[in-house]
């Protein structure tokens, strides 16, 4: 294993992306991302590579776009305004079939809200962030190692299925050090043969578009993307379970607020309370199927999440409301506490203990 | 105190430019040279852009959860609003390093222990300007976390950067100051 290093969340994601293979990254510098922008400003040049702070994050996406059609790995980060920016790009991207990696370290919203952590673009992330039908992978880390590893696996998912995979982040993950082991696997080469790389005059030529002006084939089209999207949620949901096996509440929360659910779950188990956690890893899919077992057998559900309450409709719908599910939140830019979802789930259990 | 816990959670906190920081790197590579679990979490919010800064450190023996502190087993408080601020936050049991050249402020717990010294006015006396952190430093480690002269050499080369290698000794030297501190 290669010796740990002390790093930060957003450095780990340019570090990584740059060992699967990325060698162009377009950004606009945003609080609290601009260390992926930094980084990669300072490693890209020694390695042959593209670092482009582009005049605008509207403008990055598109050269995302013109990357991705030529076949090479790519990446934009920001933080969540700059994310809606790019909206009308994710689904440019989406329609035309093209693979990318996107990051977002979220920040407070609505409109330019605050630099603080959160986690209000759940329902963006997870239901595209622009116009159409269409799902991106979206990968919650929630370790400095995650904001790596699940940076690797991003391009790798998004070149298998031709997506874009998204990084949802938060400012905490971004900003925080860990030791991370940065060694990574050779990355696995997908063969693009719809990429726009000059036809040598040895093949007919491709076309990159989004645009079909005729409604059977775009009709068409979007069904054969939902037919893979079914394989995507067939195959690469990931989750994590903790202290499942006999729970009787089941708290649901992801990054940041996965590892203060932790804690309060630790706390909970010492005072002889049957809890559990399920953190999603991947946001979409959705581990639909693990919260619908847990349905079966637990009593109730809590959401913790920096939203006014947006993954908790997906543990509604995964569970066909079989069972309650209490929000437990805090947002702004606000974190909750080991201490609040302590008491949420003492509350679930019947009351102090 | 003075026996290494199975957690420590640490909260540093100054103006911007006391080197909350760097005292918060150091002990994380601390940690990470004993093989323990470390996080560090700087503050970059408003707080930060108003001047003053905070740092949450957990060294552990076991996996971290949330790397914020909020109870920190020890403050390290570098300038009256810091201290002012997260004076109550500490756990009962637990401890303040505190910069009283900085710091005038009566002791308002009687449950928690005060390591008090004018770290500030000390570096300036030894011409150590701007490295009363390190001070604070030394008498944390002194205090509340036993650290070996060989782990802290081993934490300094990892945090000071090698353009800046003359600045070792001084760091040295003010940890030292720190360290022997009586009182």
């Amino acid at each position: 294993m290669a010796e740990k290093v002390l790093m930060k969340g957003n450095e780990a994601i340019a570090e990584a992306a740059i060992q699967a293979g990325c060698r162009h990254y377009f950004g606009y510098p945003i609080t609290p991302q601009t260390e992926i922008a930094a980084y990669m400003a300072k490693r890209m040049p020694k390695i042959g590579g593209v670092f482009l702070q582009a005049e605008s994050e509207i403008a990055a996406i598109n050269m995302v776009y013109g990357v991705s059609a030529a076949g090479k790995r790519v990446m934009t980060s920001s933080s969540s305004p700059g994310i809606s920016l790019k909206g009308e790009g994710l689904s440019y991207l989406a329609g035309s079939d093209l693979p990318a990696l996107v990051v977002n370290v979220q920040r407070g919203g609505p409109g330019l809200g605050g630099i603080q952590p959160s986690q209000a673009d759940y329902f963006q992330a997870t239901r595209g962030g622009g116009h159409g039908d269409y799902h991106m992978i979206v990968l919650a880390p929630a370790s400095v190692q995650e904001m790596a590893s699940l940076t690797v696996k991003g391009f790798d998912l998004a070149d298998k299925y031709r997506m874009t995979a998204m990084i949802l982040a938060d400012g905490t993950i971004g900003q925080m050090m860990e030791p991370v082991s940065l060694e990574v696997e050779p990355p696995k080469v997908y063969e693009k043969p719809w990429a726009l790389t000059g036809t040598k005059m040895a093949r007919k030529h491709n076309i990159v578009t989004s645009l079909f002006l005729q409604p059977e084939a775009l009709e068409k089209l979007n069904i054969e993307r939902y037919a893979r999207y079914r394989i995507v949620e067939e195959n690469e949901v990931m989750y994590e379970s903790f202290q499942m096996e006999d729970a009787e509440i089941c708290v649901v929360a992801y990054g940041i607020t996965a590892r203060v659910s932790k804690n309060a779950v630790t706390a909970a188990r010492a005072k002889g309370i049957r809890v559990g956690l399920i953190r999603p890893i991947t946001l979409w899919p959705f581990p639909k199927a693990a919260l619908a077992e847990a349905a079966t057998r637990v009593k109730s559900f809590l959401s913790v999440e920096m939203s006014m309450g947006q993954m908790i409709e997906d543990i509604e719908l995964a569970t066909r409301c079989k069972k309650p599910v209490t929000l437990v939140n805090r947002v702004g830019g606000m974190i909750p506490t080991p201490e609040q979802v302590l008491s949420a789930i003492e509350q679930a259990a019947g009351g102090d203990r | 105190m003075a026996n290494k816990q199975k957690t420590t959670r640490i909260l540093i906190a100054g103006f911007g430019g006391q080197g909350v920081l760097f005292v918060g790197k150091f002990l994380a590579y601390v940690g990470m040279a004993e093989d323990r679990q470390v996080s560090w979490l700087p503050s970059y919010g408003p707080e930060m852009r108003g001047g003053t800064a905070n740092c949450s450190v957990i060294l552990s023996d076991d996996p971290i959860g949330s790397p914020i502190v909020d109870a920190p087993d020890v403050l390290i408080a570098m300038n009256l609003p810091s201290f002012q601020k997260y004076q109550d936050a500490v756990v009962p049991g637990g401890a303040i390093v505190l910069d009283s050249s900085l710091i005038n402020e009566a002791y308002a717990r009687k449950d928690i222990t005060y390591f008090a010294l004018p770290a500030t006015q000390m570096a300036t006396d030894e011409q150590l300007d701007g490295l009363g952190n390190m001070i604070l430093l030394g008498k944390f480690l002194e205090a509340c976390l036993p650290t070996s002269g060989e782990l802290i050499q081993k934490a300094l080369a990892k945090v000071v950067p090698a353009k800046k290698e003359h600045l070792l000794a001084a760091n040295q030297k003010a940890i030292a100051l720190g360290r022997a501190h009586q009182g």
